[in-house]
């Protein structure tokens, strides 16, 4: 256990660092633990979580997508159209609902990997598109996303919240997929040497483009979700969380250089920025003075987690980081 | 003697080209003048004089803007906390006019600089000192800068109002040409002879280009990123106070919609957002190719939602001409 803890200290920090903040939460909130505010605060924290996988799959392969939340938001239109009706409307709708988003996801990888553009700007440009096609989709909030298969994802099993239950079943494959196949030890590989990577044989074009085609697939899952919160379509919801989905990775210990960095550190990075916020809502802080606070705690977190680089005794270690 | 020849060859493609015009430079003028056409056949008025020189007004604030952004970007660096620096350089300037003191009246463009600096500074130390991705430091800052704005206003637009030099500045003429664009052409005139005569520039260049190499040839690469970082934020306020000037009032997120413009800006003039190459002409010509092309956009009437597209689809379309031109060569 504590080799496994050494071996992933980033994600042991992010965590230990998650649960006080947890405990501080729960322990704040007027009505105290229960299955109810435990549902609240996981929703939330799984938007941003789903998210935050969105980038992880861009910024492991050395990338970045600042169009995530406008996929989000594309998805989210889209599947206020269709996720309604019969049972089968529904799987399809949510089918069609994911797809859109993996074609996003494609459309950047194709522009980034044989267009040659940098992830940053192109994945600016794309997401004005995107976000475009979402306010044609819908100009003004409205439509609706069926009741019950909504609260079917937003509620509690066995007092367990959903939200929890969803984000267990998609990281457990996707740590497989990461861990245990040549996909995943090749995204890991061209992100942190490309050049390696293409020179022991690794297909780095089609790993880069299949890198941001999941991310789109987790940008859609993450535009759904805002979906069965809300149950209705809103073109504007994107903006905030592309940039928190940066913030989230970098807290979960995921480098923004590449190839370093774990699925689940993203999670952690995801649940801790949105505790934080939760934290602020019942913290009894003077409400105008949250949103300092809140800052505050983020780059104080930041700036712990970069805390090591002062005891470097080598100048030259700190140009590899 | 060829060595040292083969050595100035190289360091020729690593600081920007000298004298040479470079054809990425030139990609914006061009796009720009087929927008001015575009927008003609819409808008017969486009074509006045008059109209582009109140073009060029309103591309001051942007391009002000992006001679900081690009000398950070030219780091490989980037700062995302250009909006509030921006509103905060505002509300203060706006407010101390506003106390009707004339003393705190004279000093609130000073002020506001300092303000500027002073979170270039805060921005320095995380990125330069404790090495944390610009990226998500300058976020981080931006997010406390939005805190510290809400905590004084209240979350209402700040009262006060802007000074007779700020509105002097940002909306009237001297002879003929307007004040802002002054401000901004002596700015990039400032900004070109500190990229091209002095070695902070040069190291700005290097430092994006290769960091390790230059920090191993004695430069003090730290100071340097500070250096840039201030440079940055003195812009950003300078953005503030001419926008403040402009509206006459600082407003709550008044700078947001400037941020992704600005990297726009910097980018489609040939400036590689991982840094070490870029030029200030092709810079000006990004930022008069992306306000003529919002211009336009809102001059046709279309929708939120085909002004969006369309903007992103003409960004990713010159990125895509510049980048595969430059692999056939």
């Amino acid at each position: 256990m504590l080799n496994y803890m050494s071996a992933n200290k980033r994600e042991t920090i992010a965590l230990s660092f998650l649960i006080v903040l947890f405990l501080g939460y729960i322990g704040t909130h007027p009505s105290g633990p229960s299955t109810y505010v435990l549902t609240i605060w996981a929703n939330q924290s799984t938007i941003l979580a789903l998210v935050a996988m969105s980038q992880f799959f861009a910024v492991i392969v050395r990338g970045l997508d600042l169009s995530v939340g406008s996929i989000m938001a594309l998805t989210n239109c889209v599947a206020s159209y269709l996720v309604i009706g019969s049972g089968f409307d529904i799987v399809f709708g949510s089918l069609v609902v994911l797809l859109v988003g993996c074609l996003c996801g494609l459309i950047n990888g194709l522009i980034i990997v044989y267009g040659r553009v940098q992830p940053i700007v192109a994945t600016l440009a794309t997401g004005a598109v995107f976000l475009g096609v979402a306010l044609l989709a819908r100009p003004t909030p409205g439509g609706e996303i069926d009741y019950d298969f909504a609260d079917a994802m937003t509620l509690d099993v066995l007092g367990i919240p959903t939200a929890l239950i969803i984000i267990a079943v998609i990281i457990g494959p996707l740590w497989m997929l990461l861990r245990r196949t040549g996909f995943g030890l090749a995204l890991y590989a061209v992100g942190s040497a490309e050049q390696a990577a293409f020179q022991s044989g690794t297909p780095v074009k089609k790993i880069k483009v299949a890198a941001y085609v999941l991310a789109g697939l987790f940008a859609g899952l993450a535009g759904s979700y805002v979906g069965f919160i809300t149950t209705t379509g809103d073109a504007g919801i994107g903006p905030n969380y592309t940039l928190n989905s940066i913030a989230a990775v970098v807290l979960g210990g995921v480098a923004l250089r590449g190839g370093v960095g774990t699925l689940v550190g993203a999670v952690i990075g995801a649940f801790i920025l949105r505790t934080i916020s939760s934290l602020m809502f019942f913290s009894g802080i003077p409400p105008l003075a949250q949103p300092f606070v809140e800052g505050a705690i983020l780059a104080t977190a930041i700036a712990i987690g970069s805390a090591n680089i002062l005891r470097v005794k080598n100048r030259l270690e700190v140009f590899g980081r | 003697m060829n060595d040292h020849s083969q050595t100035k060859n190289n360091l020729d493609k690593i600081m920007p080209q000298k004298r040479k015009i470079n054809i990425d430079a030139m990609i914006p003028y061009i796009g720009s003048v087929i927008i001015v056409l575009i927008g003609a056949t819409v808008l017969p008025k486009f074509l006045s004089f008059d109209y582009l020189l109140q073009q060029f007004q309103i591309a001051s604030f942007l391009g002000v803007l992006t001679v900081g952004a690009m000398i950070v970007i030219l780091l490989g660096h980037i700062d995302l906390s250009v909006p509030w620096t921006l509103g905060g350089a505002a509300i203060i300037s706006t407010a101390m006019v506003g106390s009707g003191n004339p003393f705190l009246s004279a000093m609130s463009i000073p002020a506001a600089l300092g303000f500027g600096l002073l979170v270039g500074i805060i921005n320095g130390v995380g990125v330069s000192v404790f090495r944390i991705p610009s990226m998500v430091w300058t976020l981080a800052v931006n997010s406390i800068l939005l805190g510290v704005a809400v905590l004084n206003t209240g979350g209402f637009n700040p009262k006060g109002e802007a000074s007779a030099l700020m509105i002097s500045l940002a909306t009237q003429r001297t002879l003929g040409i307007p004040n802002a664009l002054i401000v901004w052409m002596a700015l990039c005139l400032g900004a070109y002879s500190l990229l091209r005569r002095t070695n902070f520039g040069k190291y700005l260049a290097a430092i994006g280009y290769a960091e390790k190499a230059t920090f191993l040839s004695g430069v003090s690469t730290g100071s340097v990123v500070f250096g840039a970082f201030m440079i940055a934020g003195m812009c950003s306020a300078l953005g503030g106070i001419l926008l403040a000037g402009f509206a006459n009032q600082a407003y709550q997120s008044m700078g947001d919609p400037y941020l992704m413009p600005t990297i726009a800006a910097v980018v489609i003039g040939g400036t590689s957002i991982l840094g070490g190459r870029g030029s200030l002409l092709g810079t000006i010509g990004g930022v008069i190719f992306i306000t003529l092309l919002t211009s336009v956009l809102s001059v046709m009437q279309i929708t939120e939602a085909w002004r969006q597209i369309t903007f992103g689809l003409i960004i990713v379309v010159m990125l895509l001409f510049q980048n595969l031109r430059k692999r056939e060569v």
